[in-house]
């Protein structure tokens, strides 16, 4: 009994971090799919979500809903200027050349957020409580609830948006082909700046609703941000679903690896499977193998 | 005549002056503290702590009659840039001691320097290898780890508690401490049972802590630096874990209590005494130091003087008694600095001697524990 609720635990541990991975995940996909960058500055985007979050609280004495309001605005608001400042004046510059532009933004977000806002970790309150819940033997905290809802509601969200709107779809046109989209009238440079917005607005999302369990620095966005990019190659970059089984399975794998194997490995083990699918199945996981035609 | 007298009596006033203000040339001090960079934590009270007892003994006056002068560099706790820093400290500035550096790394790549150029270095970092064996030329005010961990394991074994769970961070901190805790279990008659580590960026520990509530473990040791030991807490109470949790003097600041929040209650950690300061009973030796710290350190930069601030001012007040004693040569200020006996410090009551460059005892540590968001003394 006793190594059934460990391993319940271990489960139910990795689902919740392994539902961090999946949001972040996510918004590297959006992203990817309709500049074919992939943006390096998303963890930052991720911090500045909670850091924002933080300071609407503690300095301006703001109540939760609007502090997260303030967030995710407020980064938001930093992911269209990057767009428009970096992304958008170099025209033709190549998908790696804009690759690097995202790292550098990347140090530099960072680089202010510390010059401003100070080296010190600090946490949010979290939002309903932390009285633990107990679930099938396992222990959870109100905040995995938060964030398990957030998580699917996003998954809801992402699907209707972009299956079943006129713009989600032309995003998806932009993200097969370009040039093709621009030529039935879809404006791409629209579509793009569309992209940073979802995704620095979810990225904000997700710093917000993890700050009160894993507290925040302004480092805290290059490790989030790589495993988010884990569970998105995990997904294949693409296909909305795949990014959150990523994320999902990298979480688990992760917990489980810490508890039955050791703790030492527990960075190792993701990282080995990241390479593992990069090497076997570069396409993704759960993604059909694209054929171009000559 | 009465004019001539006057000219006479007003330059051989000036000429007095001006023989005082040459004979008071400032006696120069070096400091090298890791302000930026990832040791911040420690260099930048550090070298607050080190400006404000040097302006502090120049307010009253200096030392026999002249005054110090700090002349500090940051390393941003990086090797390379702390030697160059060193070769710039003994060569061009001429200093007659320095204080710091605030990192074991930074503190064992200068030590060669200062060996060789003869001057004292007062180090604030903590690794036992500084001292270890001892070095002519060094000295170190911050307390070993192994004092850390007797502490522990003192307590441990007074309540007859002798198989333990440790959870460390996977960084020179952690590595260090980890292997003070598994070379001197024996020693108590304490077994490990588990041994997990974290890396210094995890937010997620539930997954050691289940597997150690699955052990036999009666206490866990948690050995890090913020913020890894406050997701630990935090994560040992989602959990329910009975065990009593121990940690490092690495979170020995109210930093933690704040961090961790109502998780902080019933943690136990050895410390330096400034966090238990007013809480010491009178006989303490180093109660009055202590309390003049706080107070000024309050006056100066209106935060509370921590533990490692506390390393900077134990390493300036040496170097100032050994120039009030041996006067103003390198070599002068070693040998009092080795002579030092007694002198009741923020870290504890040093007696330095030519086999001892560390001075300390593990009664420089206190443990304490988390009650109502404070720190009580655990008797």
């Amino acid at each position: 009994m006793e190594f059934f609720n460990q391993i319940t635990q271990y489960a139910i541990s990795g689902l919740s971090t392994g539902a961090i991975y999946a949001l972040i995940g996510l918004s590297f996909a959006i992203i990817f799919n309709s500049t074919g960058i992939i943006n390096f500055a998303q963890g930052e985007f991720v911090m500045l979500g909670g850091v924002l979050a933080i300071v609407s609280i503690t300095a301006l004495h703001l109540p939760m809903p609007a502090a997260v309001a303030v967030a995710v605005v407020g980064t938001t608001a930093v992911g269209l200027a990057f767009e428009r400042l970096a992304i958008r004046p170099l025209k033709n510059a190549t998908p790696l050349s804009l690759i690097i532009v995202t790292i550098g933004a990347s140090i530099l977000i960072r680089g202010l957020v510390m010059l401003i806002w100070g080296k010190d970790t600090k946490a949010l309150p979290p939002f309903s409580g932390d009285t633990p819940i107990e679930v099938a033997g396992a222990t959870i905290l109100p905040q995995h609830l938060w964030i398990f809802a957030v998580t699917l509601l996003v998954i809801v969200a992402s699907r209707l948006f972009f299956h079943h709107t006129i713009t989600g779809k032309a995003m998806r046109a932009c993200s097969f082909n370009r040039r093709a989209a621009s030529l039935v009238g879809i404006g791409v440079g629209r579509m793009v700046l569309l992209s940073f917005l979802i995704s620095s607005a979810l990225g904000a999302l997700a710093g917000v609703i993890i700050a009160p369990l894993t507290m925040t620095a302004y480092d805290v966005g290059v490790m989030l941000g790589l495993k988010g990019f884990c569970a998105a190659i995990m997904g294949g970059m693409g296909s909305g679903f795949g990014t959150v089984l990523g994320g999902l399975i990298l979480g688990v794998l992760e917990s489980l690896g810490a508890g039955l194997i050791s703790s030492g490995y527990k960075d190792a083990i993701a990282f080995f499977i990241l390479l593992l699918i990069l090497f076997v199945r570069p396409q993704g996981l759960f993604k059909k193998g694209e054929t171009d035609r000559v | 005549m009465n004019k001539l007298l006057t000219t006479t009596v007003v330059s051989f006033a000036l000429t007095c002056l001006s023989t005082v203000a040459l004979a008071a040339a400032p006696i120069k001090i070096g400091g090298l503290f890791a302000v930026t960079g990832p040791a911040s934590f420690l260099g930048e009270p550090e070298r607050n702590s080190a400006q404000m007892v040097v302006d502090e003994i120049n307010k009253a006056g200096g030392v026999k009659g002249r005054l110090l002068e700090l002349i500090s560099y940051d390393t941003g706790g990086d090797a390379s840039k702390a030697v160059q820093l060193a070769n710039k400290l003994t060569k061009n500035d001429h200093v007659v001691a320095v204080v710091g550096p605030s990192t074991t790394g930074d503190a064992m790549a200068v030590i060669p320097i200062f060996e060789k150029a003869g001057v004292p270095l007062v180090s604030c970092a903590a690794g036992i290898k500084i001292t270890d064996p001892v070095k002519k030329w060094v000295f170190k005010t911050a307390q070993n780890d192994s004092l850390a961990v007797a502490r522990i394991y003192e307590q441990l074994k007074k309540e007859k508690k002798n198989k333990i769970a440790l959870l460390t961070v996977s960084d020179a901190f952690g590595s260090s401490g980890r292997e003070q805790l598994k070379g001197q279990a024996s020693h108590y008659g304490i077994e490990i049972v588990t041994d997990e580590t974290y890396a210094p960026k995890d937010t997620d520990m539930t997954a050691q802590l289940t597997k150690i509530r699955g052990s036999q473990a009666q206490a866990v040791i948690c050995w890090g630096t913020n913020p890894g030991p406050a997701v630990v807490a935090r994560n040992a109470k989602q959990l329910g874990l009975t065990l009593p949790l121990y940690m490092s003097h690495g979170v020995s600041s109210k930093k933690f209590i704040e961090l961790a929040g109502d998780a902080a209650e019933g943690v136990r950690l050895p410390s330096g005494k400034v966090l238990v300061a007013e809480l010491l009973p009178k006989s303490d030796r180093q109660k009055a130091a202590l309390l003049a710290y706080i107070r000024d350190y309050k006056n100066h930069f209106k935060a509370e003087g921590d533990h490692f601030g506390g390393h900077a001012w134990d390493a300036v007040m040496l170097v100032k008694n050994a120039i009030e004693k041996g006067g103003d040569t390198p070599a002068g200020i070693r040998s009092q600095l080795e002579a030092t006996r007694g002198f009741a410090g923020i870290g504890g009551v040093f007696n330095f001697s030519a086999i001892d460059h560390a001075g300390l005892t593990k009664d420089a540590f206190v443990l304490v524990e988390v009650k109502n968001k404070n720190w009580t003394l655990v008797k």
